[in-house]
């Protein structure tokens, strides 16, 4: 059995986790690089757009540890087949699972491996396969943005990547489970390559070990799409309800490639993602499906940026949030189109739900366009459920308590129309439904 | 044993603003009655308050159903026990489709022990069901896949509402302008769909301006509701006689009801 040793995230802790991974010195150089500049680097202030909204002076990163060492280890989280809820009634190409960064278990389909896919552990295919993680890794954003993202490109570990080659059709889905014990540290990267023509679909989910758990997840996701790929990924976020989530997640989507990205982010205590979709190569489309939901005092930010560089693409981005208790979602989008980008048609939606009187939803939707010859649309609603919604409901025999659900869950709905995979919609209507409290 | 609504003296505020001022009205199953009068005197807030409607507040009086006291009831549990209103501007609930409201409303009513969670009736017997329902009422079977009056026209609304009230099967339906907003031909259909599901298999308060919807289902009681009490009652004759010539009558020989219907209108213009 591996020997997990506990780092922290200042230099001797950088040094002990260098030390206890055996790593190829590109990859140690680019930690090494990632850690010299994330280490110079302040944390994030209040004063600073990006963060006016989300308060992080509660958070000390002193009081987590890197998870050093192999990645590959043992699971301290007995029942994980019950944590996990995208599996139901699908049949899978490959699996990979982590529960704090350590990879417990992999497995790809024997005729998937044949055709050239690639899947699994990104640290054990740096040394199989390094020519292909090395062209890849961080191209799809840069560690430097903040220190967030610095340090989590000089910590990742237990990461997961998919790649398909030219031309190979993934029928079935594969599946990224991620879980945190209790104070446990999560540094994954995602590494997902889709080479010409490719489809795959990746059903990822982060889920905390109980709703409660308290942790860390400094993570980023790249998905690298090069011309006419197919991809469709779902990113379920679960996190425990103490969980601190930072996250950079960012597609980069060639010509007339298809991006189909869902995401529901219900769990941690604080969240703040970074979601992009760079639109590189003519005729690129992109669709986002976002969902948040959050109780207690949840917060939740996700900054959108949909990034048109090339000419002739699409993207449509709907973000559907809705708030209990005192929590707050934020949500942040903008649609950028370059210069060149001509014949752009861009679309962003932000529509909330304020269930309670001490919930809050900031919706800044914004554009930036340089061209002149585009069509871009953003629109972002708040509202409240509606009293004589739930009346009319209650006349009809329904409890208030199962008026509220079906209000919530039809609200949802109009995400949901748009998710082509029934096994991922079924299990994200029943992770709102668990959500839902009754109201006064 | 025959099934009874009855009210008795039923006061009614929203807000400080008495609107029922002593209701009285005993509607037997099988039984139809029609309730008339101008705007404003309060007939769509008997049909609320019935319903439980948390804006309108009981202030004195009695509802009971076979003698179970109805105020007691929370509004769901009012439909329940099998009482049932078509209201006049039914609510959008985005998102939610037409048969799986109807199934969770169909389950609810005919299982009213049923707790929250437990199975729903079974998809295909339901859904067998809604279909005889639907042709009967000569509607498309999409209706069922669209979701509860998002976007419906006024007439699909009225019909969405009789759709329920025919799945429903309540003891007491209270039919609050299910013809109005409608062209001939849909009146027509709607009070013909009512008579059939309806007519005395239920008792029957039709609230209506039009005689169309009464032709199909001649009333045996009228009752005519002027600044918040019902201030007559006959037979089908009183209906037919206010079709002819209106209220004027009544508002001559009520001058006090009269008066606190004009002040009722009054403070509803002012807001």
């Amino acid at each position: 059995m591996t020997q997990t040793t506990l780092t922290n995230f200042d230099q001797a802790g950088f040094d002990a986790f260098i030390e206890s991974r055996d790593e190829p010195d590109w990859l140690l150089a680019m930690r090494r690089e990632a850690w010299q500049h994330g280490s110079a680097m302040r944390w994030p202030e209040r004063r600073h757009e990006e963060w006016i909204r989300t308060d992080i002076r509660a958070f000390q990163i002193g009081k987590y540890s890197v998870p050093a060492g192999p990645d590959q280890g043992e699971s301290t989280v007995a029942d994980r087949e019950q944590v996990h809820q995208l599996l139901q009634d699908v049949e899978l190409a490959g699996r990979i699972e982590t529960v704090d960064s350590k990879v417990v278990g992999e497995n790809l389909d024997e005729a998937a491996a044949q055709r050239g896919v690639v899947f699994g552990s990104l640290s054990r295919l740096c040394k199989t396969h390094p020519d292909l993680v090395r062209k890849h890794l961080f191209t799809a954003f840069d560690p430097d943005e903040d220190k967030f993202a610095a340090l989590h490109a000089a910590f990742w570990s237990g990461g997961q990547i998919l790649y398909v080659p030219r031309g190979v059709v993934l029928e079935r889905p594969v599946h990224i489970g991620s879980i945190l014990s209790e104070g446990g540290t999560d540094t994954t990267h995602t590494l997902i390559i889709l080479e010409d023509g490719a489809e795959a679909t990746v059903l990822h989910e982060s889920n905390g070990a109980s709703t409660s758990a308290s942790g860390l997840h400094l993570g980023a996701v790249e998905l690298i799409q090069k011309p006419g790929s197919h991809l469709r990924y779902v990113n379920l976020q679960e996190w425990g309800h103490k969980t601190y989530n930072f996250a950079q997640q960012k597609a980069s989507v060639d010509r007339d490639a298809t991006l189909q990205w869902t995401l529901a982010a219900m769990g941690s205590m604080l969240s703040k993602v970074n979601q992009t979709v760079d639109l590189v190569g003519p005729g690129a489309n992109s669709q986002v499906n976002g969902v948040m939901f959050t109780e207690a005092r949840q917060h939740i930010a996700y900054h959108t940026l949909q990034h048109h560089k090339a000419p002739g693409c699409r993207s449509d981005f709907l973000y559907k949030a809705a708030q209990q208790d005192k929590s707050r979602t934020v949500w942040r989008g903008m649609i950028k189109v370059d210069k060149d980008a001509q014949k752009t048609d861009g679309y962003q939606r932000n529509d909330n739900l304020v269930l309670s009187n001490t919930s809050r939803a900031d919706s800044i939707p914004g554009l930036e366009i340089e061209a002149d010859d585009v069509r871009c649309t953003h629109g972002s609603t708040t509202a409240k459920v509606d009293e004589e919604q739930i009346f009319y409901a209650r006349c009809r025999g329904f409890t208030r308590k199962e008026a509220t659900r079906m209000i919530v869950s039809g609200f949802f709905q109009q995400i949901f129309d748009r998710i082509s995979i029934e096994s991922v919609r079924e299990a994200l209507a029943a992770a709102i439904a668990r959500q839902v409290r009754e109201y006064e | 044993m025959t099934h009874v609504l009855k009210i008795e003296d039923l006061h009614v505020n929203v807000g400080e603003k008495p609107i029922l001022r002593g209701v009285n009205l005993t509607i037997n199953h099988g039984e139809t009655h029609a309730l008339m009068g101008p705007n404003g005197s309060g007939k769509s807030t008997l049909g609320l308050a019935i319903m439980g409607h948390p804006g309108y507040d009981v202030t004195g009086g009695k509802i009971s159903l076979d003698g179970k006291d109805v105020l007691a009831m929370e509004p769901d549990e009012r439909a329940r026990e099998g009482i049932f209103m078509a209201f006049q501007r039914p609510m959008a609930i985005p998102g939610v489709k037409m048969a799986d409201f109807l199934r969770h409303a169909t389950t609810n009513v005919r299982r009213p022990d049923r707790k929250e969670g437990e199975e729903l009736i079974p998809m295909r017997e339901f859904r067998k069901e809604l279909k005889e329902k639907m042709s009967h009422l000569r509607m498309d079977v999409e209706f069922a896949r669209r979701y509860v009056n998002d976007g419906f026209s006024g007439g699909e609304m009225k019909r969405a509402e009789i759709l329920q009230l025919a799945m429903l099967q309540p003891k007491f339906a209270l039919l609050d302008e299910t013809d109005s907003g409608l062209d001939a031909d849909a009146v027509r259909l709607a009070s013909e769909s009512i008579a059939e599901i309806g007519q005395g298999k239920m008792g029957l308060l039709i609230i209506t301006h039009h005689d169309k919807l009464l032709e199909h289902n001649p009333p045996e009681f009228t009752h005519v509701m002027l600044g918040g009490r019902l201030v007559e009652t006959g037979g089908r004759e009183l209906a037919d006689e206010l079709h002819e010539n209106g209220y004027d009558r009544i508002r001559n020989a009520y001058p006090d009801a009269e008066a606190a219907n004009q002040e009722m209108l009054a403070e509803e213009a002012a807001i």
